[in-house]
């Protein structure tokens, strides 16, 4: 019943779906709707870290009748719903973070809603038990994966190496910022925004107005200007703040952030520190891993514990271990809480291993590439949770094909004696889809519906937030059923009219919900049975073609013991980086970047290399420039002037290429691709540094002012 | 309130209401004579609010929109004209220049400018796309986009 | 918390001729003049809105946007010329190659486009990167009020953190710079947070005279305003080498620690910008 090659669709850069409209201005962003009668809203926030509010006075001036004040009274469930119900959508009493929600003011001057905002004093009884450091706090998450007799096979090892990583946090700068505008009718209310999880969204506000039915609750996606994980789960507090203005207001609100605002208090990467030790033989076999992995939480659980978890997952790199314990904890701080940022916690892991191994590699006076071909992963072999690998994970030949691309041999030899250069390398893996069994709690649905001109509409709540969503699933579908891909519409996604696919995240659109499209497609073949879709619609009405998730055959993992397969496919890259340090500033600039990737099948080529090469500019600028300062918890450079992101003029030529080693249960064989890119840039662009430098460095971002002790 | 403020948006003459204050960038907008123009940061540095003003390359965010006045601005609902794209349009959709698209508008006007006047930029496209960030694309795809269309300028 | 300034609480003037900006000023002398509003527009985004009552003075873009030279070999940059003019000047390019150089790494296009060398030095921001360019080339403020017109030496223009000695009813007409008489050889050098839309950390201008008779150095976001190392100049002139000239440097120096960067890498950057300047020197 599959499709075979050669297709036609697939594997073909067919032009982004939404590009006319991109490209002329017509797309619609959450800020381009015009609603009559609509008024402004705006957030009042903490101004400090821990604590209890005493007093909230509005000051003298400002027409306060004029006013919609809104506060967690006005609430009927102070909650924010995601893994964990700890956070309110409004602070009633207890302050645990700064610029923590307090209260929500509307009114239809935007300007005298700013002088109203500023006339608000907002007395505390401050806490100064905040905490701001990793394992101050208590620990929210705890995780742990063994396998094999650690300590008996560390005694086995020549040589140890031990080393702490830490990583900083990083802001997501969506060059568009978060914002919904809401109403309601009766009792429905309806959301538009910018988010990429509409049924999160929908979850939440349903659950926090205390609604019924679900049918109360239409949450739709405007076109998003850029997420990368930040907009998650921060949207689903935006959505509840306007649709509760909207609430008391009886009438339409709209919320856009401006970007100080969306950059102190939107979620960021989590902060880490990595506690490595490497046991291996003295020619270079490893042996023994012992990674204690710590995130900064922040101050609610949010997805932290989803987090955690992947970071230890990957933490082994893509590398066989005689005997691994991988222990991952996730700790409370005040600080505004930490979300998803593309790569969910394996970046950070991911940087510490790769790392820890180019660094290993010179104090055992091997080649950094030789060292890691020595120890890679092949089939058969077993991860950490006990997991048999079943592919080959064909890293020789993604290695062969980076060296050469970068012609790596020739250069590192041309550079190694020159001072203030520098060429590093990582390679990396990264698990498609959500961890464990959480595409089986998920279940996710996708159809497609046939419509009376011929055409068939794909309904999914998978968002396109530039990735190319609206384009990729057209191609699966078309190719299945045969159809030209321009007779295969996307729906906005729009709780009211898609089922639930699932959140976009984790790699998974491609992959997992592809190929959901690719078995609804199939059933939808199967029901036209050779009838053209018009005739068949005309006698029949709208016939869906429709697919649920059901998990490939041996896929198994234990919650309780973190044990089994934690993924049903893992894409695999390698990144080599090449680097200048200017002697006068030590200012680090990257000159060149490589990157070849295993990612299944490649569905469009020119969306994929975009993902790919955007992922590694993030990464490249998370090593960096892009440095969060914070003050007591909260990021205090909040200002595009001052959060620093590759320009045009920072960001090195990219070079991207592919090696396809398809999966069998991802959409026409792919594999995730969203977060890998992010993952190799980290150690890639610090081991180049090193060398640079001819000593090690543990931490990024590369901050000049680190580098520069006379 | 005041006297309106005209200008002479994509070639037509319209009255603009808002405070002489405004940004140029908040005036288009609210007053929805250019929703393509966006928002991003409102400080200069982001670039998704380029305009041409007078054939200049500006932030609107960083303009008044008392100094607009009697001024030629163009946005990227200029360049389409009667449903034909401009051939910098065309090159974005081709090469993959525009992923969420926030930064795409103000990509195209630097572009714009670049392709009259590349006397101001002489290191070529990157710098002259040095004032636009991007976070999506890691800006390869829109270099060759804006080659392209130079490309097609030069009649390949 | 951020907030956005209330627009509507602004007032706004439009001056159509000198006369008019003068008396306008006279009249309020605690309004702000805008010229292209880089700054200005960036404090309103920021809710630190100075004062009530701008002063606009596009109208004036006939009489002062204008780069000339005039009769002594010297050159006239107008309070409206901005970023673009003065880099794409020829009289400029080549004999003030150091005003391309500062004004081509200032922001980004957008921002030349519509930034002005006036607005840069009055903003009196020590990180402003034209100030100690400026400075080096010995530049003059004509400043002028409805009384009449003075001429102040920039290095003497800045009195602390963002205070001039500018009075209430003044405003800047023009930047004068005289004949350039130093080497080809000049030296320019931002320390930035990236590569271009960057503010500096440290920021440093010098050159010398034919025989390195005399030197020139200026700098950036190491004091509360803009400084010419006069000293440290002299010791140069003296003969001196880095180790001694940074003896000196360190004396006329006082870089503190901010969201940008640190007072000690600061202290480290400038000592090895001099050595770098004073290798430059030596080549010619
Ligand atoms: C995104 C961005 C990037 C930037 N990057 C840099 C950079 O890299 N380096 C750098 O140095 N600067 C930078 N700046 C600041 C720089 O653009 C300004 O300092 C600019 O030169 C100010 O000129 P303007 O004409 O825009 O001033 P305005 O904003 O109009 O005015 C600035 C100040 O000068 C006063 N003023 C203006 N004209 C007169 C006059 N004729 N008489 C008296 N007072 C007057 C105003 O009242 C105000 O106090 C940047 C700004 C932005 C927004
Ligand atoms: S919105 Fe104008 S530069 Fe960012
Ligand atoms: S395409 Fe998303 S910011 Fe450029």
């Amino acid at each position: 019943m599959s499709i075979a090659p050669p297709y036609r669709y697939i594997g073909q850069s067919i032009l982004r779906r939404e590009g006319r409209e991109k490209v002329t201005g017509a797309s619609r962003y959450v800020d381009d709707n015009v609603i009559p009668d609509c008024l402004h809203g705006k957030t009042i926030r903490s101004t400090i870290a821990k604590g209890r509010i005493v007093d909230i006075s509005f000051g003298e001036g400002i027409p306060w009748d004029e006013f919609i004040i809104a506060t967690a009274k006005d609430l009927p469930r102070n909650v924010v719903v995601l893994i964990e119900q700890d956070q309110p959508a409004l602070v009633e009493e207890f302050v645990q973070h700064k610029h923590e929600p307090i209260l929500l003011l509307a009114h239809k001057d935007a300007g005298l809603l700013e002088d109203a905002a500023r006339a608000i004093t907002i007395t505390y009884e401050e806490d100064k038990s905040a905490a701001f450091e990793i394992g101050e706090g208590s620990l929210q998450k705890e995780y742990l994966i063994e396998e094999g007799d650690i300590e008996k096979t560390f005694a086995e090892c020549d040589v140890v190496f031990e080393e702490v990583y830490r990583t900083g946090a990083q802001e997501h700068v969506y060059i568009e910022p978060n914002g919904f505008v809401g109403w309601w009718d009766g009792d429905n209310i309806h959301l538009r925004g910018s988010h990429q999880c509409p049924y999160y969204v929908h979850k939440a506000v349903k659950t926090a107005f205390g609604l019924k039915d679900d049918r109360q609750v239409d949450i739709l996606q405007e076109t998003t200007g850029g997420a990368f994980g930040g907009k998650e789960d921060f949207p689903s507090t935006v959505a509840i703040h306007t649709a509760l203005l909207a609430r008391k207001a009886g009438r339409p609100v709209r919320m856009i952030y401006d970007r100080a605002e969306d950059m102190a208090c939107s979620t960021k990467r989590h902060p880490s520190e990595t506690r490595l030790r490497i046991g291996c033989t003295k020619d270079g076999k490893l042996k023994a891993l012992d990674c204690d992995f710590r995130i900064d939480g922040g101050a609610y659980i949010t997805l932290s514990p989803v987090v955690l978890s992947r970071g230890i997952l990957h933490g082994s790199g893509p590398y066989k271990w005689e005997a691994a314990r991988l222990v991952g904890k996730s700790y409370a701080t005040n600080s505004p809480p930490y979300g998803a940022f593309r790569g969910f916690g394996a970046p950070q892991s991911l940087f510490a291993i790769e790392s820890a191994m180019s660094a290993l590699a010179e104090k055992l006076g091997m080649c950094p590439v030789e060292f890691r071909r020595k120890n890679f992963l092949k089939k058969g072999d077993v991860l950490p949770t006990g997991q048999a690998l079943e592919g080959d994970p064909m890293l020789d030949a993604i290695v062969d094909k980076g060296l050469q691309m970068a012609d790596y041999w020739n250069r590192a030899k041309k550079i190694a004696p020159i001072p203030n250069r520098g060429i590093g390398l990582s390679v990396f893996l990264h698990g498609t889809g959500f961890t464990g069994s959480g595409e089986v709690y998920l279940a996710s649905r996708v159809a497609l519906a046939t419509r009376g001109d011929g055409k068939v509409e794909v309904r999914v709540s998978s968002t396109e937030m530039g990735q190319g969503t609206e384009t990729i699933f057209p191609q699966i579908a078309a190719e299945v059923l045969g159809l030209e891909v321009d007779d295969v519409l996307f729906v906005k996604p729009q709780t009211s009219k898609v089922p639930n696919s699932g959140p976009t995240v984790a790699s998974r659109t491609c992959s997992v919900v592809g190929r959901l499209v690719e078995r609804a497609a199939h059933d939808l073949k199967g029901k036209l049975n050779g009838t053209p879709i018009a005739d068949y619609h005309a006698t029949h009405g709208e016939t869906l073609g429709e697919a649920k998730y059901q998990a490939p055959p041996g896929l198994y993992w234990d919650d309780e013991k973190y044990r089994g397969s934690a993924y049903g496919a893992y894409s695999w890259g390698i990144n080599i980086a090449e680097v200048t340090i200017d002697p006068v500033t030590m200012h680090p600039t990257v000159e060149n970047f490589w990157g070849v990737y295993d990612i299944g099948t490649v569905i469009n080529p020119t969306l994929a290399k975009g993902q790919v090469e955007g992922g590694i500019a993030q990464g490249i600028g998370w090593a960096t420039c892009e440095n969060v300062v914070l003050e007591e918890g909260a990021m205090i450079n909040t200002h595009m002037t001052n959060y620093i992101i590759p320009t045009t003029m920072d960001a090195p030529p990219i070079m991207v290429d592919f090696i396809e080693n398809p999966y069998e249960y991802g959409g026409f064989g792919s594999k995730g691709v969203g977060e890998i890119p992010m993952d190799g840039p980290g150690p890639a662009v610090l081991n180049a540094v090193s060398m640079a430098l001819r000593r090690p460095l543990n931490k990024i971002p590369i901050i000049a002012e680190e580098l520069l002790d006379d | 309130m005041t006297e309106p403020i005209r200008l002479k948006l994509n070639g037509k003459e319209v009255d603009l209401h808002s405070h002489p204050m405004t940004p140029l960038l908040h005036a288009l907008r609210n007053e929805e004579l250019s929703p393509g123009t966006k928002y991003g940061c409102g400080e200069g540095e982001c670039g998704a609010c380029t305009v041409l003003l007078n054939g200049d390359a500006v932030m609107s965010c960083m303009v008044p929109l008392c100094q607009a006045e009697g001024a030629e601005v163009e946005t990227v609902e200029g360049l389409c004209i009667d449903g034909e794209l401009h051939p910098l349009q065309e090159a974005f959709i081709c090469e993959g220049g525009a992923q969420c698209g926030i930064c795409t508008p103000g990509m195209l006007m630097s572009a714009l400018y670049f392709l009259r006047q590349p006397e101001k930029a002489p290191g070529g496209v990157r710098e002259a796309l040095e004032g636009n960030l991007c976070r999506c694309t890691g800006y390869t795809r829109i270099y060759q986009s804006v080659e392209r269309a130079i490309g097609e300028a030069a009649g390949k | 918390m951020n907030t956005r300034t209330n627009i509507n609480t602004l007032k706004c003037l439009v001056p159509f001729t000198i006369a008019e900006a003068l008396e306008m000023k006279a009249a309020h002398p605690d309004a702000f003049p805008i010229a292209g509003g880089t700054d200005v527009m960036v404090w309103m985004n920021d809710g630190k809105m100075p004062g009530r009552t701008y002063i606009s003075l596009h109208r004036l873009a006939g009489e002062w946007r204008h780069v000339t030279g005039t009769s002594d070999g010297g050159i006239s940059i107008g309070a409206l010329a901005n970023y673009t003019d003065v880099r794409m000047n020829p009289l400029v390019i080549e004999r003030w190659p150091l005003l391309v150089e500062s004004a081509r790494v200032t922001g980004a296009l957008q921002i030349q486009n519509r930034g002005t060398l006036v607005g840069n030095v009055a903003n009196g921001s020590p990180a402003a990167d034209t100030v100690p360019v400026l400075m080096v080339y010995d530049a003059v403020l004509v400043l002028a009020n409805t009384k009449g017109e003075r001429r102040v030496p920039l290095s003497d223009f800045y009195t602390g953190y963002r205070q001039t000695i500018m009075d209430g009813s003044e405003l800047i007409t023009a930047i004068e710079l005289p004949h350039a008489a130093l080497q080809p050889n000049q030296y320019f050098r931002k320390v930035g947070t990236r590569e271009a839309q960057a503010i500096s950390k440290v920021v440093c201008a010098g050159g010398s005279t034919p025989g390195g008779k005399q030197f020139r150095l200026a700098w950036g976001s190491v004091a509360p305003t803009t400084i010419r190392s006069f000293k440290t100049e002299e010791t140069l002139a003296n003969g001196a080498d880095a180790e001694e000239a940074w003896e000196v440097l360190k004396t006329e120096i006082s870089p503190i620690s901010d969201i940008r960067s640190t007072a000690e890498y600061r202290l480290r950057v400038c000592r090895r910008i001099l050595e770098e300047f004073i290798g430059h020197q030596s080549v010619s």
